[in-house]
């Protein structure tokens, strides 16, 4: 009788085991707070080029992430890439001049947007746009500028 | 020439013989009136023999898997000046891929040997027989707990499987190698999502437990009964468990990364 209370005890600790190390794989492991914590609005931003910005990227002001890509679609009438960002906070708290560039963490790590406010005192608001954009600096089209310029002044010289 | 050909037709029929008996013997396990108060304490028994008797092996194991991968990726990922995405390298390749087969390859080699050796041991010495005479059903009584067991215990020992090896990650990579907390869990949170990475996780270990368990009692049910059956049907277990799952990983990770 006895025995089979600790088995029956055994089991359900080794459940309870489980479902603790699901909770840590969902909170711990894969951030899953940060996608439900808080509330956030959307802005979207429009760009000439995102090159290689994805969805979930982080979007960050002086440094500190604010908020993550919400969605990413090409505009088909202009073929820009219209990029919506998820801002946290319940209210707006960011210049509705503020501009918004993609950059790279590193020289290799993956793109993010960074916005650098402005100093308008009227506030982006949920579905708001932000109309000054910087677009990706893409590595191979800085190479191809600069070899394009570089050969250019050979021949000047020639 | 000819004998030769038709003993390979023969083996043929013969393999296609025995999917077909297990498939059956699938079925009429499964599908029957669940008698929950008259199973659950066995479920609950064999819970106790297949899932916490593996949670030793599966722990220790689930920690030297990380550590090592902790030792190995720094090592290489040193060599770009990026140590801070270990987190992410480990939680990546833990929750997609190490943690449900790895686990899965024990859970064969610990439990479902046990189960067939224990099945087959019945089968030899008459006890699955004198059940049938009294009228009770073996498949009931002895292997459907079994199975359904082996089917709920595989995924919670993956789960256990890939927080200690996480943890035991993160203590070799922030304790001992020196790479700062907050970038090692930070650089993991953004990368590992939920529903693509820990839940596929999940779902491979689910088809994972239903393999591996299905071969081991079927391999007991049907085994020859004397000692070299039992030990050809043990090992049988091994050899098919191990390499189902390797296919079967395989084949879920095509569909899961949409390639298929």
């Amino acid at each position: 009788m006895s025995n089979q209370r600790l088995v029956e005890l055994a089991v359900g600790l080794f459940i309870l085991a489980a479902f603790g190390a699901l909770l840590v794989l969902a909170f711990e492991v894969s951030g899953l707070n940060r996608l439900s914590g808080g509330d956030t609005y959307n802005v979207s931003a429009t760009f000439n080029n995102i090159g290689g910005l994805r969805v979930r990227a982080p979007v960050k002001v002086g440094g500190v992430e604010i908020g993550s890509v919400e969605s990413i679609r090409l505009n088909q009438d202009n073929y820009e890439a219209t990029v919506t960002l998820a801002l946290e906070g319940d209210k707006p708290h960011l210049p509705k001049d503020s501009s918004a560039s993609i950059l790279t963490e590193g020289l290799l790590g993956s793109k993010y947007i960074s916005i650098q406010p402005g100093f308008d005192t009227e506030m982006l608001a949920n579905n708001d746009t932000i109309d000054e954009t910087h677009s990706a600096m893409i590595l191979e089209n800085l190479v191809g500028q600069f070899l394009y310029k570089t050969s250019g002044k050979g021949k000047d010289n020639k | 020439m000819i004998n030769q050909i038709a003993s390979l037709g023969r083996t043929g029929i013969e393999t296609c013989r025995q999917i077909g008996v297990s498939g059956i013997f699938l079925f009429r396990t499964l599908v029957r009136m669940p008698q929950i108060r008259k199973t659950l304490p066995l479920l609950i028994q064999q819970m106790y023999a297949v899932g916490i008797l593996s949670l030793l092996i599966i722990g220790v194991s689930g920690l030297f898997v990380g550590m090592v991968l902790a030792l190995q990726g720094d090592h290489i990922l040193s060599q770009f000046g990026s140590e801070d995405q270990l987190g992410q390298l480990v939680a990546l390749s833990v929750t997609r891929e190490l943690g449900p087969v790895l686990a899965a390859l024990l859970f064969a080699g610990r439990a479902g040997t046990s189960l067939t050796a224990e099945i087959g041991l019945m089968r030899a010495t008459d006890q699955l027989n004198s059940m049938e005479m009294m009228a009770v059903d073996p498949l009931l009584r002895v292997i459907r707990p079994r199975l359904v067991a082996g089917i709920i215990a595989l995924p919670l020992l993956v789960l256990i499987f890939n927080v200690i090896a996480i943890y035991g990650s993160a203590l070799i990579g922030v304790n001992w190698l020196g790479i700062s907390s907050g970038s090692f869990w930070g650089n993991m949170q953004a990368s590992v999502d939920f529903r693509t990475d820990v839940v596929n996780g999940i779902v491979k270990s689910i088809v994972f437990g239903v393999a591996v368990t299905w071969i081991a009692v079927y391999q007991g049910f049907y085994s020859k009964p004397n000692a070299a059956g039992i030990g050809r049907a043990t090992t049988n277990t091994v050899i098919y468990g191990s390499l189902l799952v390797l296919a079967l990983d395989f084949v879920l990770t095509a569909m899961m990364l949409g390639e298929w």
